[in-house]
């Protein structure tokens, strides 16, 4: 029986590795793809250079959609983990009608599809004058991240004991001082894998993102979607390369936020 | 002072701290939604459901219907076949393999949706690494056309939709107790009977909201199709992009929308009764 188990967790193995290989493909393959001296998808490449790294930090269509996308997820961020942490706040801590329904409310931007987030509030913010400008765009993607943030605040904030609170407030603290100096420090990391989220779902949002977008507001996954849909651009693997760095950092921050939380 | 306070004041409103986001979701998100379902049934001051009547009357959109369901089962399937044997490894490893192992489905996870779809084009392409190293050592002597049909599409969804299916998988298997398994050996039944009888049965309710979750996610996709897959078999969320972009059909779109939305809401809500499905973006440990 023991052989029997060995072999069977040997196979169950390789079988695991296979899908963590099977995962990880499609990001490794950007990466020898970017540093092609060609103009096409060959494989192997011809030979190798940072061409694509240089055109990417010379075309002003491409550094000027990452400027653009750093102002919208910048500002999403700010405004969706404030927003966000606010309304997780109440959430938790008082009892009102129709709570499960507003917190329903919350979660839905992320439960209904992209496409018909997109084509939605095209229609409404092209009315208002919102279409294809950055505020218009920054108001979508964080109605987009709030879920995020809320979803992240919330499970800090129902480990919280708020007693601690209850003791500043008791000892003289007004509540504005309870939050800022005893909750905010006790919930931040939440509050920072809120922002996280916010931040690189602002930053990587394709769909909604295409409608929202005019000319002189293209964010850098628009271009990204031009780039990959109407051509094939190598510009493309260099910036998915630079984006793979950018998720791994990221995760590394969410890990060791994870890691420090109560 | 102090015991006033802390008796008679505790706690000043804090439900209108829920005002600003609420307001922001309803004025510009649920308004919007709306008055896009708005327009799938109102038309010139008049009611009508003649763009849901479409839907079902012309072929070609039934297909895409048809297919876009289609899909979403497939990836499911797919999802559970490979995802179920990582859930289960991921289950019963702890220490540095664990968190290698939860690694390996997060980073991409968080890996911008083009970059991996981009990937795939790279890898799957006729003149792609995949095509080209089995070609060289042998193994074909044209390349597979994996690119630009249903199986690129599949290969795309699947790679995104695994962490979907393994998430809620591994939160059911890590509660089970396993004495219940060491309890069905040695009462006698093989290793197959085991897992069949007990383990299985057991951690349905994961298997449950993770193939829920995937289909219904899948049923909206468009970034994936889109670039994966070829012109011709399109699925609803491009139809919906077309009748916008190309052929300026608003009530058609905003009736497919309306149905789509619905579709979802509805999935999302039978997948929460087997998983609490905020849990898959920040409340995993």
């Amino acid at each position: 029986m023991k052989r029997e188990r060995d072999w069977s967790e040997s196979v169950l193995n390789v079988f695991v590795g296979l899908v963590l290989v099977f995962l990880a493909l499609p990001t490794l393959a950007v990466i020898p793809m970017s540093f092609n001296s060609a103009e096409l998808l060959v494989f192997p490449p011809p030979g190798y250079s940072t061409r694509w790294f240089a055109t990417f930090f010379q075309r002003s269509e491409w550094y000027g959609a990452a400027i653009n996308s750093l102002i919208v997820a910048l500002l999403t961020t700010a405004v969706a983990t404030i927003v966000g942490t606010a309304a997780s706040m109440a959430l938790a801590r008082s009892r009102f009608r129709l709570k499960g329904a507003v917190a329903v409310v919350f979660l839905l931007p992320m439960m209904v599809p992209a496409i018909v987030t997109g084509v939605a509030l095209y229609r409404s913010y092209a009315v208002w004058g919102l279409a294809g400008t950055i505020p218009g765009l920054v108001l979508a993607h964080t109605i987009v991240a709030l879920p995020f943030v809320v979803i992240n605040v919330s499970a800090v904030l129902n480990r919280m004991d708020w007693r601690m609170e209850q003791a500043a407030l008791s000892l003289g603290a007004s509540h504005l001082q309870a939050f800022l100096r005893v909750t905010l420090p006790i919930i931040k990391p939440g509050v920072m894998a809120g922002a996280l989220f916010a931040f690189l779902t602002s930053f990587d949002e394709v769909v909604v993102a295409l409608f929202m977008t005019g000319v002189d507001t293209v964010t850098l996954p628009v271009q990204m979607w031009a780039g990959i849909r109407f051509e094939i651009n190598p510009v493309v693997a260099a910036v998915s390369v630079m984006l793979v760095g950018l998720s791994v950092f990221v995760f590394t921050v969410y890990a060791l936020l994870r890691r420090s939380q109560p | 002072m102090a015991a006033t306070r802390a008796a008679g004041f505790t706690r000043p409103r804090a439900e209108l701290l829920v005002l600003p986001g609420l307001l922001m979701i309803v004025a510009l998100f649920l308004y919007p939604l709306v008055s896009l379902v708005g327009i799938s049934v109102y038309e010139k001051g008049d009611w009508t459901l003649r763009h849901y009547q479409r839907l079902i009357d012309v072929p070609a959109y039934v297909r895409v219907l048809q297919r876009t369901l289609i899909m979403g089962a497939a990836t499911a399937f797919l999802c559970l076949l490979l995802g179920y044997p990582l859930a289960y490894r991921i289950a019963t490893t702890s220490g540095r393999a664990r968190a290698a192992l939860i690694a390996g489905i997060l980073v991409p996870f968080w890996t911008s949706l083009l970059v991996r779809t981009y990937g795939w084009m790279v890898m799957l392409n006729p003149q792609g690494i995949l095509n080209k190293a089995l070609i060289s050592t042998g193994l074909l002597d044209s390349p597979l056309i994996l690119i630009n049909n249903t199986t690129g599409v599949l290969i795309g969804m699947t790679q995104i939709m695994l962490p979907y299916m393994v998430l809620p998988i591994v939160a059911v298997m890590v509660r089970l107790d396993p004495a219940l398994m060491r309890a069905a050996r040695i009462l006698g039944a093989g290793p197959v009977r085991a897992f069949l009888r007990i383990y299985l049965p057991l951690t349905l309710p994961g298997i449950m909201a993770g193939v829920l979750l995937v289909f219904t996610i899948s049923l909206g996709f468009f970034v994936i199709p889109a670039l994966l897959g070829g012109t011709r078999d399109i699925l609803l969320a491009q139809l919906v992009e077309v009748n916008i972009n190309s052929t300026l059909n608003w009530g058609l779109a905003a009736a497919l929308s309306t149905l789509l939305v619905v579709t979802t809401l509805l999935l999302y809500a039978i997948a929460h009764r087997y998983f609490r499905v905020s849990a898959l973006w920040g409340d995993i440990r």
